[in-house]
């Protein structure tokens, strides 16, 4: 239901609407499959989630989405552009206009939080350091932390490091930003510091952000449309309000955190009397 | 015996796999280079690092390295009344073997391994995958001055730990044995060669550091990224770079010397 839904929708829509679109994608690891025919396509301009229960790859679609692996099969199209036909040259080329904030920061430890916020600026571009200074700076003052620009990393709290991470993420002015898992590890202020600063930078800076997470509460207050991953496809995708009035049985166990249903709470085993009688026996 | 074979067969297999990577990895290395060499910052921090935070632990190797050799040579050579030559054994032995293989395996223990950890904990926490995402290559801003750094301190400090020995050594035999000073010094200049003997312990240190730095930025590069994988890939480099050193040693000797 849900991919024709999506296949009306990118029928619909006009071709440059789009600024990312995944097709048929194909993805296992050992012999564990991670995507069955995943079809997404992102808006432009937009908030995208991309939600679902854990282990059902959603920082692997990440990973896949900026050409960090290779898929099995299918295509993903940023600006027209198929990621996993790309050279190295080619992918650096295309993520330089790509931000990426990790789920640690992934700041380098033996920066400062100024040289880690200009450090694209000093490998990619020429600009003198007053300039850098000034960038950098505003950055910063961006994601409140201007004052903290001579701290190291490891005097970072968490929900700092994740600031100054997204700093460093938005310093090239990118086309998109992807955060993975960004709400992870927070302190509830911290955690609505962040969630402000995701839709407010979007919105200003004109970016398109993809938002993957499956904190529901916090990723639907910003989200203009999210897209719900099980089993390797899509099962439902909409507005934050349609996802809620969807009936089916894994949206509403999904949105109203339900311990059991169609994705069961026990990792599949042998029955439980079985194996306890055995272990004894033995 | 058959299940042995297949085993040594496996083995053997995981060798060779890991000497390819490891020689594609050093064309990566080595295309970086260029870009490693316009940014000299990079390579002096990572000589300060793996070379000047070594000293202490060679200076003092290299030091009772010296009291020791001068104390069994002494012991030795009087036997044949040739105590005098003391001098000229020790440099010999020093500058042509214990300086560039002990400085070599101490290198391992104490620089191998800071890089080799120090890269993997940043594959661990994301810090290289994120260098990739914001398109700069990993292998050209954090491999290629790490390695280049091992390579120039490796021969240096090879020198600092032949010269520390030779201190030793005229310590002990001039200072507490009682052997002749002038005969120390002048055995010493006679038969020490510069081409033949001290250039043949700088050539074995460059190729020993240039073994032990791409093995450990290798292993580093490659763990994987949990604290075991980071710990193995330690560990491994220690292992893998004291082999190699002596391994690669007995092949330079054999050629430096000419018999085999």
């Amino acid at each position: 239901m849900s991919s024709s839904m999506e296949q009306t929708e990118s029928k619909a829509a006009k071709p440059d609407e789009f600024i990312m679109v995944i097709e048929d994608l194909w993805y296992s690891r050992g012999q564990k499959k991670i995507f069955q025919g995943l079809n997404i396509n992102i808006r432009r301009g937009e908030v995208t989630a991309i939600m679902g229960p854990s282990g059902t790859g959603k920082t692997t679609l990440l990973r896949l989405m900026t050409g960090q692996i290779l898929p099995d099969r299918g295509r993903i199209l940023i600006g027209g552009e198929d990621v996993t036909k790309m050279s190295r040259r080619e992918l650096y080329r295309l993520r330089k206009r790509i931000g990426m904030l990790f789920q640690n920061g992934a700041l380098l430890t033996d920066l400062s939080v100024y040289d880690n916020v200009a450090f694209p600026l000093r490998e990619h571009t020429n600009l003198p350091e007053r300039l850098v200074r000034h960038i950098v700076l505003t950055k910063l003052h961006a994601v409140g932390l201007r004052g903290a620009w001579q701290m190291s990393p490891s005097e970072l709290s968490g929900g700092m490091a994740r600031r100054v991470a997204l700093a460093r993420a938005m310093v090239m002015d990118p086309d998109i930003i992807f955060y993975d898992e960004p709400f992870v590890g927070l302190d509830p202020i911290s955690m609505g510091v962040v969630v402000r600063l995701i839709r407010k930078l979007n919105d200003a800076l004109g970016l398109t952000s993809i938002v993957v997470s499956h904190d529901v509460e916090e990723v639907s207050s910003i989200a203009d449309r999210t897209f719900l991953i099980s089993d390797g496809r899509v099962v439902a995708s909409g507005t934050p309000e349609d996802m809620e009035q969807n009936v089916s049985a894994v949206v509403q166990q999904f949105m109203s955190g339900m311990a059991d249903g169609p994705v069961p709470f026990h990792y599949p085993a042998p029955d439980y009397d079985e194996q306890i009688l055995k272990r004894n026996e033995s | 015996m058959r299940r042995l074979f297949t085993e040594i067969v496996y083995t053997l297999r995981g060798y060779l796999e890991t000497f390819g990577s490891s020689m594609l990895f050093l064309l990566r290395i080595l295309a970086a280079c260029p870009y490693a060499l316009k940014r000299p910052g990079l390579i002096i921090k990572q000589v300060y690092s793996t070379g000047v935070l070594s000293l202490v632990i060679i200076i003092l190797s290299g030091f009772f390295v010296g009291l020791v050799l001068a104390l069994q040579g002494h012991n030795t050579l009087s036997r044949f009344g040739a105590a005098e030559t003391l001098g000229a054994v020790a440099a010999l032995a020093l500058v042509r073997e214990l300086g560039p293989v002990v400085t070599a395996l101490l290198f391992a223990g104490r620089a191998g391994t800071a890089l080799a950890s120090e890269i993997g904990l940043m594959r661990a926490t994301d810090q290289l995958s994120g260098m990739e995402m914001m398109a700069v290559d990993p292998v050209k801003r954090v491999v290629a001055p790490r390695f280049l750094g091992a390579v120039i301190a490796m021969p240096l400090l090879a020198v600092i730990f032949s010269a520390m020995g030779i201190f030793g050594a005229w310590l002990e035999g001039v200072i507490i044995v009682g052997v002749d000073e002038g005969q120390f010094w002048a055995q010493m200049q006679a038969q020490v060669e510069l081409h033949e003997d001290v250039m043949s312990g700088v050539y074995k240190s460059i190729v020993f550091g240039f073994a032990v730095a791409l093995l450990s930025v290798f292993e580093g590069y490659n763990s994987i990224p949990t604290a075991e994988g980071v710990g193995r890939a330690t560990t491994r480099t220690v292992v893998e770079s004291s082999l190699a050193v002596l391994v690669l040693n007995f092949i330079l000797t054999a050629w430096l010397i000419g018999e085999v």
